[in-house]
Order: C-alpha cells, then sequence, then structure tokens
C-alpha cells in the first residue's frame, strides 16, 4: 500500500490513510482540443465528504466530475479515486467505475430495458451477482427511491422525476463507495426537482460520498460539506455553505450568488 | 368534409348539400363511379382490340410448352417444359440472386456503415467516398458495367485468368469447382446442422446459467479451457502452414509446423495465454499482408514488402497482446472456443469416422472449354456484383443512422457502471441500433429483390426477363402475364410489411 | 483540513500540451491515435496506392485526349478514349435529334436553368410567379418547341429525341406531373372517407410494391390496349406515363409524412377560423407541409433521375442508351471504348444526383434550425 502525499505541514502527525481519501485531483489540467477547460484543479474529498459545485455554464463542472470516473480524460496532474490513480489503463479505469456511481443530467436510462433490468443489468454482468440476487438488491433500492411499483414498466412510461430516481436506484444496485451528481434536476419540471432531492439527501444522511454539481442552493445549505464555486475552469473559492452563502470571499462568487439567489 | 359525429343530436338539420355526412357520402359515391367507369372504358377497349386480334385471354397458356432456352436454371429445364415452369425457373433465379446479393450487400453494408463512423479519418473518408459515389450512379449503368465493361471484357476461355482454389474467370463467366459428395457425405450435413444447433444451444444456456447464478457452469469452463487449447492447435496449424509457404525453412520441414502449433497449444493454458495469441496474430498479418502486397504491388522489392509485412504482424501482435491481457479470467467469459470446437469437431469427426467423402471436380481447360467444375455464367455474377455493391452504399447510411441514433449517454452511462465495451455493446448499443437499422434494412432487402429485375437488361433469366420478357413475347398474353409478375412482387412486399409490422410492434419502445 | 480556500490569481489559458496545431499534429489525431488506428491507416493508404494510380493513368495520364485519333485509342496500354465522347458528344445530349435544330432544346436549357434555379433558392423573390412558369408554362413551351409543327418550326418526332435531352425531360416530367398527382394521393390517403382513403391505399402501394421494369413494360404493352381502337400512343408519352404514376406514388408518401407531421394546432386553427376543407388545405396544410417535405422531394427526384435510366430497357434513347448504342460504333472501336462510354455517363449522372444529394442535405438543415425556437 502506498500512501499518498498529503499537502500537510512537514512532519506533522497528519499522514491520512489511504482509506480516508475517496478522491484525490492534484494540479490537474484539461484540454479540448485547444480549449483550456480545466486549469490547475486541486481538490481532495474525504471519505464520507458531501461536496456542492456550483458555478455558471461553461464553468467546466461538470466537465470536472466526469472526469473523476473518466469519462473525460485530463492531459496533466493526477487523478485519485480510491486510491487508484486514473491513468489510460482499462482496467484501472473498470475497477474505478464499478466503485464510483454517476448520475447524469438527462438520465440516460437505457430505454430498451425494464426498470428492473436497468437495474439489474450491470450488477449480473460486472459484479457477476446471481439474477434473483441482483433482482431483491434492485427491489430494495427501488423501495429506497419509493417506486417499487414500477419496476416491470419501461423508462419511456416513467415521469422524468421518477426517471432520475431510478438512475439513482441503477447507479446504487452497484454499491458505490462515491456518487458523482451531474445536474440531476436540471433537467426536471420544477414539481419534480422535490423527490429527487429528497432521495439525495437521504442519501447524504447514510454517509455516502457525494460530489454534487447543482444549482439547487437549499440542498447545497441543507447537506453540504463544503461547497466549491468555480468559473473558467479553476475553483475559484471553496468553503463551508454557511459562510460560502452569507461572506462569499471572491468578486466572482459575489457576482455569481447575487445572480442566482434573488 | 370532415365528418362530424355530432349530426345525430338534435340540433336543426341543415340543408342536405352543407350536411357533412351527405357530402362525404356523395363525394366517395362520385369518385368510385368514376373509377368504375374508367376501368369499364379500359376493359371495353381492352376487349375490342383482344377482339380485333383475334387474342383470347385466359391462363390455359400456362401449361403448354414454352419451347425456349433458357441459359440457367435451378431445375432441368428443356425446350418442352411448360411454361409455369418458365414462371418457376425465373422466381428461382430472382430469388437466387436475391439472396445472395442480400448477403453480401449485408456484410459489404455494415463494414462501410461502421467505418464511415471510424475515428481513423482516412478509413472514414474512404467509406464516405464509396458511398457518395455509387448511390449516385444509376444501377443500371453500374449492371451495364461490370456485365459489358468488365465480365464481357475478361480474356477467351483459352486465356482465362486462374484464381487462387482453382478457380477460373474468362469471358464466359466463372468457372468454380463443382462439390461431388458420396452418399455417406448426408450425415456430415447432418452433423453440421446438429453441431451448430447444439453450439447455438450450449451458448444461450451457459448465458443463462451465468445470468442466474453469477458465473459460467463449472464443466463448461473446463470444457472451454480444453476447447481453447485444441482451437489454438488448429488455427496454429494452420498459421504455420501458411508460413510455410513464405518461409522455405518451415515449409521444408512439417515438424516445426507442428513445434510452433503445440508452443501456442501449450501457452492457451497457461497464464501466458496473451503471447500465444500474439504469435498468432503475428505470423496472420506477416503471411497475409505480404501474401496481398505482393499480389498488388508486383514492382516493389520482395525484401521491403518481407520487411514491411513484418512490422505490421509486430504491431498486431503488441495490439492482440494488449487485448488478450484485458480479458476476464476464463471463469467469467464466454465460451467461445468450446462452441467452435463442437461446429468444427463434430462434423469432422463424423466424416472421418463414416468414411465420407467430398471430392472436387476441378473445371479443367481442354481444347476448346472447360470440362467439369460449375459454370457461373457472366450474368449472374454481374447481377450479384452490381446489387451488392449498389445496395451496400444504402444499408451503409442506415447502419451508420442506427448507430448515431444511440444517444452518447447510453454509452456514458454503461460505462460509468463499469460495464466493459464488449458488455455495452452487445447489452446497451447494439440491441437500440437494431431497432432503428431493422425496418429500413428490410426494406432494402425488398429493393434490391426488386432491382434484380434489373437483371432483364443483362440478360440473366429471372422473373421479368424469362416471363414478362420472352414469354410474353411468345404468347402475347399481356395482361395475364403482367398481372402475375405484378402479383409476385406485390407478394414479396405484402411480407416485408407484415414482417416490419411485427418486427416494429415487438421493439417499439414504450413511452408514455 | 482546511475547507476555505479563495484563489488570489486566475490561472490563464496556455496552449495543451504536446499540441502544436499542425499537420503532424493532425495526424497523430486522426490517423495514428491508436496502434490499431495506425494499422488501418496504413491498411487504407497501401489499397489507395494500389487503386488510385490506375485510375488516374486510366482517366489522365494514358488517357487520349479530344482531338485525339482512334488510332491512339487502339493503341497497347491506352486509357480512356475522351476523344470518342467528343466526337459523339452531340449524340449523347440531343440523341438524333437534326442538328440544324440544337438551337431548339438549347433554348430549353437556358429556361430550365433561368426557372429552376431562383425556384431552389429559399430566398429569391416572386417564387408564386417563378413556380407557375416552371410548373405550367415552362412544360408547354418546351414540348412546342421540341416537337415543333407550330410557328413554321420543323417538326420533330419523339423517336428522334434522345441523349440527355430525353433524360432531364423524362425526369422533369416524372416529377412535375407527379408532384400534383401524389399531393392528392397524400391527402385522399389521410381522408376520412373509406373509399377514397381504399383507393388511395391501393393505388400508392401497387406502385410502390412493383419494381419500375414492369411498370414501363405495362405502360408500353398495355396502354396501346387499354386505348380506344385506332387510338396509338407515342412510345415516349407511354414511358412518361408510366414514370409519372410510378413516382407519384413515393411522392404521395413524401407528402403523407409532411402532413402527418404537421401539428394538429394547424389544423384545428384552420377549422376554427371557418375555412372549409379545400381552402384550409391549400392556404394552410399544404404550403407548410410541402415546405418541410422539400428534402423528400428532392430526394424522391434523385431516384427518379437515376431509374429514368431503364427507359433504355423499353427502347428509347436516353443517356444510358445512347452511351450504349454508341460503344459499338466501329469508327471509335477500341479496347476502351465501353468502359469510357460507361466513365462518361456515371459522371453526368453522378454530377445532378450529387448536386441535388447536397441540396437536399442542406436545405434539410435549414428547415431543421428554422423549427427551433
Amino acid at each position: 500500500m502506498t500512501n499518498l502525499s498529503v499537502t500537510a505541514p512537514e512532519g506533522a502527525a497528519m499522514q491520512i490513510s489511504q482509506t480516508d481519501v475517496a478522491v484525490d485531483v492534484i494540479d490537474m489540467h484539461k484540454w479540448y482540443g485547444d480549449f483550456h477547460v480545466l486549469r490547475d484543479i486541486n481538490l481532495k474529498v474525504m471519505r464520507g465528504e458531501r461536496i456542492v459545485i456550483a458555478g455558471p455554464s461553461g464553468s467546466g463542472k461538470s466537465t470536472l466530475i466526469r472526469c473523476i470516473n473518466r469519462l473525460e480524460e485530463h492531459q496533466e496532474g493526477h487523478i485519485f479515486v480510491n486510491g487508484t490513480e486514473l491513468t489510460a489503463d482499462l482496467k484501472r479505469i473498470d475497477e474505478v467505475r464499478r466503485e464510483v456511481g454517476m448520475v447524469f443530467q438527462h438520465f440516460n436510462l437505457f430505454p430498451h430495458l425494464t426498470i428492473l433490468q436497468n437495474l439489474t443489468l450491470a450488477p449480473i454482468w460486472v459484479r457477476g451477482i446471481p439474477k434473483a440476487e441482483a433482482e431483491a438488491a434492485a427491489m430494495h433500492y427501488l423501495e429506497r427511491v419509493k417506486i417499487p411499483e414500477q419496476a416491470n414498466k419501461f423508462p419511456g412510461q416513467l415521469s422524468g422525476g421518477q426517471q432520475q430516481r431510478v438512475a439513482i436506484a441503477r447507479s446504487l444496485c452497484m454499491q458505490p463507495k462515491i456518487m458523482l451528481f451531474d445536474e440531476p434536476t436540471s433537467a426536471l419540471d420544477p414539481e419534480m426537482v422535490k423527490e429527487v432531492l429528497d432521495v439525495m439527501i437521504s442519501l447524504a444522511e447514510e454517509g455516502m460520498t457525494m460530489l454534487c454539481v447543482t444549482h439547487e442552493m437549499g440542498f447545497a445549505r441543507q447537506v453540504a460539506n463544503r461547497v466549491i464555486f468555480m468559473d473558467q475552469g479553476q475553483i475559484i473559492e471553496q468553503n463551508e455553505p454557511e459562510a460560502f452563502f452569507s461572506n462569499p470571499q471572491h468578486e466572482r462568487t459575489k457576482l455569481f450568488l447575487s445572480q442566482i439567489l434573488h | 368534409m370532415a365528418v362530424l359525429d355530432h349530426t345525430t343530436g338534435s340540433a336543426p338539420r341543415p340543408s342536405l348539400l352543407n350536411d357533412p355526412v351527405f357530402r362525404g357520402i356523395l363525394y366517395q359515391v362520385l369518385v368510385a363511379a368514376a373509377v368504375i367507369a374508367f376501368f369499364g372504358w379500359i376493359i371495353l377497349n381492352t376487349a375490342q382490340n383482344l377482339a380485333a386480334q383475334n387474342k383470347t385471354t385466359g391462363f390455359d397458356f400456362l401449361f403448354r410448352t414454352a419451347g425456349f432456352d433458357i441459359s440457367f436454371t435451378l431445375f432441368p429445364w428443356s425446350r418442352s417444359s411448360f411454361y409455369w415452369q418458365a414462371f418457376l425457373a425465373g422466381l428461382l433465379n430472382t430469388l437466387l440472386v436475391a439472396v445472395i446479393g442480400i448477403f453480401f450487400a449485408t456484410i459489404l453494408g455494415f463494414t462501410l456503415g461502421i467505418a464511415r463512423l471510424s475515428s481513423n479519418w482516412l478509413i472514414a473518408r474512404v467509406a464516405t467516398v464509396y458511398i457518395e459515389t455509387i448511390r449516385n450512379i444509376p444501377l443500371l449503368l453500374q449492371l451495364f458495367f461490370w456485365y459489358f465493361a468488365v465480365l464481357k471484357a475478361m480474356p477467351a476461355v483459352r486465356q482465362s485468368f486462374e484464381l487462387p482454389l482453382d478457380i477460373f474467370i474468362n469471358q464466359r463467366g466463372l468457372m468454380v469447382p463443382r462439390p461431388m459428395p458420396d452418399h455417406e457425405f448426408i450425415w456430415v450435413v447432418v452433423a453440421i446442422v446438429v453441431s451448430i444447433i447444439l453450439a447455438i444451444g450450449i451458448g444461450i444456456w451457459a448465458t443463462r446459467e451465468r445470468t442466474a447464478t453469477g458465473r459460467y457452469p463449472r464443466y463448461v469452463i473446463n470444457a472451454s479451457k480444453v476447447a481453447d487449447a485444441a482451437v489454438s492447435l488448429l488455427i496454429g496449424l494452420l498459421a504455420f502452414t501458411l508460413l510455410g509457404h513464405i518461409v522455405t525453412a518451415i515449409g521444408a520441414n512439417p515438424a516445426l509446423v507442428w513445434i510452433g502449433a503445440v508452443v501456442v497449444a501449450a501457452l492457451s493454458l497457461t497464464r501466458f495465454a496473451p503471447i500465444g495469441r500474439a504469435i498468432l496474430g503475428f505470423v496472420f498479418t506477416w503471411v497475409i499482408l505480404s501474401t496481398l502486397l505482393s499480389a498488388m504491388f508486383s514492382t516493389w522489392s520482395t525484401l521491403a514488402i518481407g520487411i514491411g509485412s513484418v512490422i505490421a504482424g509486430a504491431v498486431v501482435a503488441w495490439i492482440v497482446q494488449e487485448r488478450a491481457a484485458d480479458r476476464p479470467p476464463s471463469e467469467a467469459r464466454f465460451p467461445t472456443a468450446l462452441l467452435i470446437l463442437i461446429v468444427i469437431g463434430i462434423p469432422a469427426f463424423i466424416y472421418w469416422s463414416t468414411g465420407a467423402e467430398l471430392a472436387f471436380e476441378v473445371p479443367v481447360l481442354e481444347r476448346f472449354n472447360f470440362k467439369g467444375g460449375f459454370q457461373l455464367p457472366p450474368e449472374f455474377v454481374a447481377l450479384v456484383f452490381g446489387l451488392s455493391i449498389y445496395t451496400a452504399a444504402f444499408i451503409a447510411e442506415n447502419v451508420r443512422g442506427g448507430i448515431r441514433a444511440v444517444s452518447k449517454g447510453q454509452t456514458e452511462a454503461a460505462q460509468s457502471l463499469g460495464l466493459k465495451e464488449g458488455d455495452r455493446l452487445r447489452l446497451v448499443i447494439v440491441p437500440q441500433a437494431m431497432r432503428v437499422i431493422v425496418p429500413p434494412l428490410t426494406s432494402q432487402y425488398l429493393n434490391l429483390t426488386k432491382n434484380s429485375s434489373l437483371g432483364a437488361a443483362i440478360g440473366y433469366p429471372e422473373l421479368v426477363n424469362v416471363f414478362t420478357g420472352t414469354t410474353l413475347n411468345q404468347t402475347g398474353k399481356a395482361i395475364e402475364v403482367i398481372a402475375m409478375t405484378m402479383a409476385v412482387y406485390l407478394t414479396f412486399s405484402l411480407l416485408t410489411s407484415a414482417f416490419m409490422n411485427w418486427y416494429n410492434s415487438r421493439v417499439a419502445l414504450v413511452e408514455r | 483540513m482546511d475547507n476555505v480556500y479563495i484563489r488570489q490569481d486566475l490561472v490563464d489559458a496556455r496552449p495543451a500540451p504536446g499540441r502544436t496545431g499542425g499537420p503532424i499534429d493532425w495526424a497523430r489525431h486522426n490517423l495514428f491515435s491508436t496502434p490499431s488506428n495506425s494499422l488501418l491507416t496504413v491498411l487504407g493508404a497501401l489499397l489507395l496506392m494500389w487503386i488510385i494510380p490506375p485510375i488516374y493513368n486510366f482517366l489522365f495520364g494514358h488517357a487520349v485526349m479530344p482531338g485525339g485519333t482512334v488510332e491512339q485509342c487502339r493503341a497497347e496500354g491506352a486509357g480512356a478514349c475522351w476523344a470518342y465522347i467528343a466526337a459523339r458528344f452531340n449524340f449523347f445530349i440531343y440523341g438524333f435529334y437534326p442538328m440544324t435544330e440544337y438551337w431548339r432544346p438549347n433554348i430549353v436549357f437556358a429556361m430550365l436553368a433561368l426557372l429552376i434555379i431562383p425556384l431552389l433558392i429559399p430566398s429569391a423573390p416572386f417564387k408564386r410567379t417563378n413556380a407557375l412558369l416552371f410548373f405550367v408554362v415552362f412544360p408547354v413551351v418546351s414540348y412546342y418547341l421540341l416537337a415543333g409543327d407550330v410557328f413554321g418550326l420543323r417538326h420533330v418526332p419523339t423517336e428522334q429525341w434522345g441523349g440527355l435531352m430525353v433524360t432531364l425531360i423524362i425526369s422533369l416530367v416524372g416529377i412535375i406531373g407527379s408532384i400534383p398527382l401524389g399531393i392528392l394521393l397524400a391527402l385522399g390517403r389521410q381522408s376520412k372517407l373509406p373509399i377514397i382513403k381504399t383507393l388511395c391505399v391501393m393505388f400508392i402501394e401497387l406502385w410502390r410494391a412493383v419494381p419500375l421494369i414492369t411498370v414501363l413494360f405495362m405502360a408500353s404493352i398495355m396502354l396501346p390496349l387499354f386505348m380506344p381502337q385506332g387510338m396509338t400512343v407515342d412510345k415516349l408519352l407511354r414511358a412518361l406515363v408510366g414514370v409519372t404514376l410510378f413516382s407519384s406514388a413515393y411522392l404521395a408518401e413524401v407528402v403523407r409524412g409532411g402532413l402527418q407531421a404537421l401539428p394538429r394546432g394547424q389544423y384545428e386553427a384552420g377549422a376554427a377560423l371557418g375555412l372549409g376543407y379545400w381552402k384550409r388545405t391549400l392556404l394552410i396544410v399544404l404550403p407548410q407541409a410541402l415546405k418541410n417535405v422539400i428534402p423528400g422531394i428532392v430526394n424522391t427526384f434523385i431516384a427518379l433521375f437515376k431509374d429514368t435510366s431503364l427507359v433504355s430497357i423499353v427502347g428509347i434513347f436516353d443517356l444510358l442508351n445512347t452511351v450504349q448504342a454508341a460503344s459499338s460504333d466501329i469508327n471509335w472501336a477500341s479496347p476502351t471504348q465501353a468502359v469510357t462510354g460507361y466513365v462518361f455517363a456515371a459522371f453526368m449522372f453522378w454530377i445532378f444526383c450529387f448536386a441535388m444529394s447536397r441540396y437536399s442535405l442542406w436545405m434539410e438543415r435549414r428547415l431543421d434550425t428554422g423549427h427551433k425556437r
């Protein structure tokens, strides 16, 4: 086991063992072609921490969390997830992805499979769990997101809110150690936002490590340990939610908050 | 004039002419009367014309002898055959060319469609140029080109081109060896069918077990390991035998071939299996590429071709090794090798144990013509070529559209769940793409079948040529003959749309 | 851990490492991104090296250019005999049309270009006048100009028409004739009146089910039978009838697509304004539906244009048939004569079809963006 170098005062007894750090992003840069989309990202997420990432559109916040399960690749710096560094090695990428759940803005449920099949697909084919067991687990998670009665319907028959809850349950079926949320409520009608946020809040209460890109500032206040504000591909400011909202420090943060909190 | 349904109420009745129901009926009666009058007029004219020409109508001509030759039939044909047999011969020839054309067009079309989406710029461009060229040139022109400019321009019989496997090509078409199975060979055919069914059954059963229990059955895994070695041995033998053709040292010493194959087979049982595969990849690439290149570029030096092929072989070996090293352990792998062994092994065993023999009658050039073998007429070859190449361009576009219709989000969702590339394609992407591809693909198959009627223009004896052409000319039964031809194509079309409706209702995505 | 962080200086964008943006960089990303890709690139390049030089040599390198002699074409290793195409060019364009009267088809070509170009440009003015001229006046004027026998013009029977001229005539008449017929059929198929609907469905499905070649056979053999005794139907006219009926069925399906894509609200709004069926259809439904299916109509036209080559089977001298006929011209007999002819015909067809398919793609994109709000 290798210990990770930690940006802590030298000699201090702050050697953090690998198991406590869920995600560690060090000096990371990313380009889309010639566009410098992520610049000098340093972010350490501890196990059980809930992080909310906010920022204007195009600030690179979605790209950042997509880098964490390597849906996008970075060109400079390092990303460690559960102690595994993300490189071009496919085996390691698959290892990481098994442990990291992701919820997308547009749900991305598989439209040709029933809800239950959506949930059991990965447990059966990735983890090799027997079908009966996988289905029992799937029903358990469907109950948690409060739609067990929809198990045999197809995604197209469900409302947006229900689909997003299924998407969360689908990720949970893989028993991930970390959950990534990429604007999970922005594609939803206003009346459905709450049902999805409720599920996310209950997940947070159970101690799940979560990174959420979202504009739901109420959610951020309620569950986040830290709020990160991004602009122009870089982390501008991070703080605890109370301080972040009541006393933003950076000019850009102030401007952003004034725009979204009327 | 939309029909409204509140006319039965107690509202005051409008004047009859303004009543939509009445108007609807009136319109329909008028149209129906016009259509009936039109047909009546046509029938009357036709009757008068036929009477003036002293012609009768009826289908009794079908049972008269045809008295003409058909150059290519699937059943014995003579001048004394009946017209209904001519109809059947044409129909069978149409179906034959359609089935073979569909087979090649599908393979070529899928390859091109995928190539057009390739991240490799050159490959994508080549596919695009092919598609944009072929589909903008009339099929008939392409058929003329293949028939008159290529196949008819082939050398005379005496100067036939010799292709590998005792195939000859000349002005009279393609001469291929004729298979001459003996009586026992029927058992081999039975064994082939049975073993294919068996292999599919085992495949489905193993997958079900894998889904239900989380792992493949133990004896399937063990059998698969043995099969892996056996198949590696077979492929190794093939690879090193081929290598013997270019490396004389190996060719001269059959023991080396066996040693190489045994090493590869032995490696497949150990954890160095990827290296065994890499060796096979290296040998195959080397052999195939150097053979191809020396055939394609006769002016190039043998040394340059040899070095180039070896380098390419090394690259392939590297790729294969990387891929193989990424494969899951054999416990978690679909038992492909076992199924291959079943499909090859059982028929081979039957062939050997029953003493069945499959001889090939090889075409041999005698003084004026070929003797023996099987002759595929140039009309047939040109039609298959033209139809496959033309239809492939359209199929490629359907395939491209189908794959692109599956959103990027689906791949991302599958990735984020940790599904490997193979599972991702098999479980998520292909099932969705096929829903989009199959309906237009079926109509391309129908188009190919309809287009095979252009074979008439280059003298291939398909339905339109034999029946609508020769038979009509000889009998003068225009109405009957054309009606029968149209009925055939109408049947094809109805069958196709019945299939499409069934398929669409089966796979339709359920929406709210 | 310290949870508070405020960035003091913004990081400026810098170019991606290892990206130079030059052609080498481009090749690295598009041709050699992975080992498999490199291998494919090499194989593709070898394939091109194998097929392109012979094609180039045939078409240009060893070709006999216009002005060359037949002896040059007969020489060993000679490529395409363009001299033969140049010598027979008029035949490929006009068929057997009398040479002294070439100015008549030329005027028709010019009118066609003048009328069709503004018709295809969406922003060009006077669309209605333009359409009226193209769809009604142009065919009539062209017919009298080409056939003659009026205003002292010499009569040229249709048997003498040929080449590209006939290809264009058949495809244009086919499309102009099939548009109104196709629209009526599409409306009929959408109708709620069962008899009309059934008749239209039967008509459309029958024509779509059978190959054009049987339709042409039918038109050329059965049409004379259907006519009253003593009435003869011109051979070209028979083909035109067949082609028009055939393509109207395909066009009807395209128009139906446009009608179905139209939001229900449009029909309802028309009804709410108190418009009757025909007014509603002509003023509200059709203009929108037709505009949306312009790409589909153009694609039908491309298919029709390619299909016109089939009329050579019933003995009409279209472009393909003139090329086919000329390839047995012994004055120009040479090993490459037939291939050269086919390449020329293929190129002519390709130019027209490719241009139209680009136009249809362009329209499609234009209409697509026009719909997004």
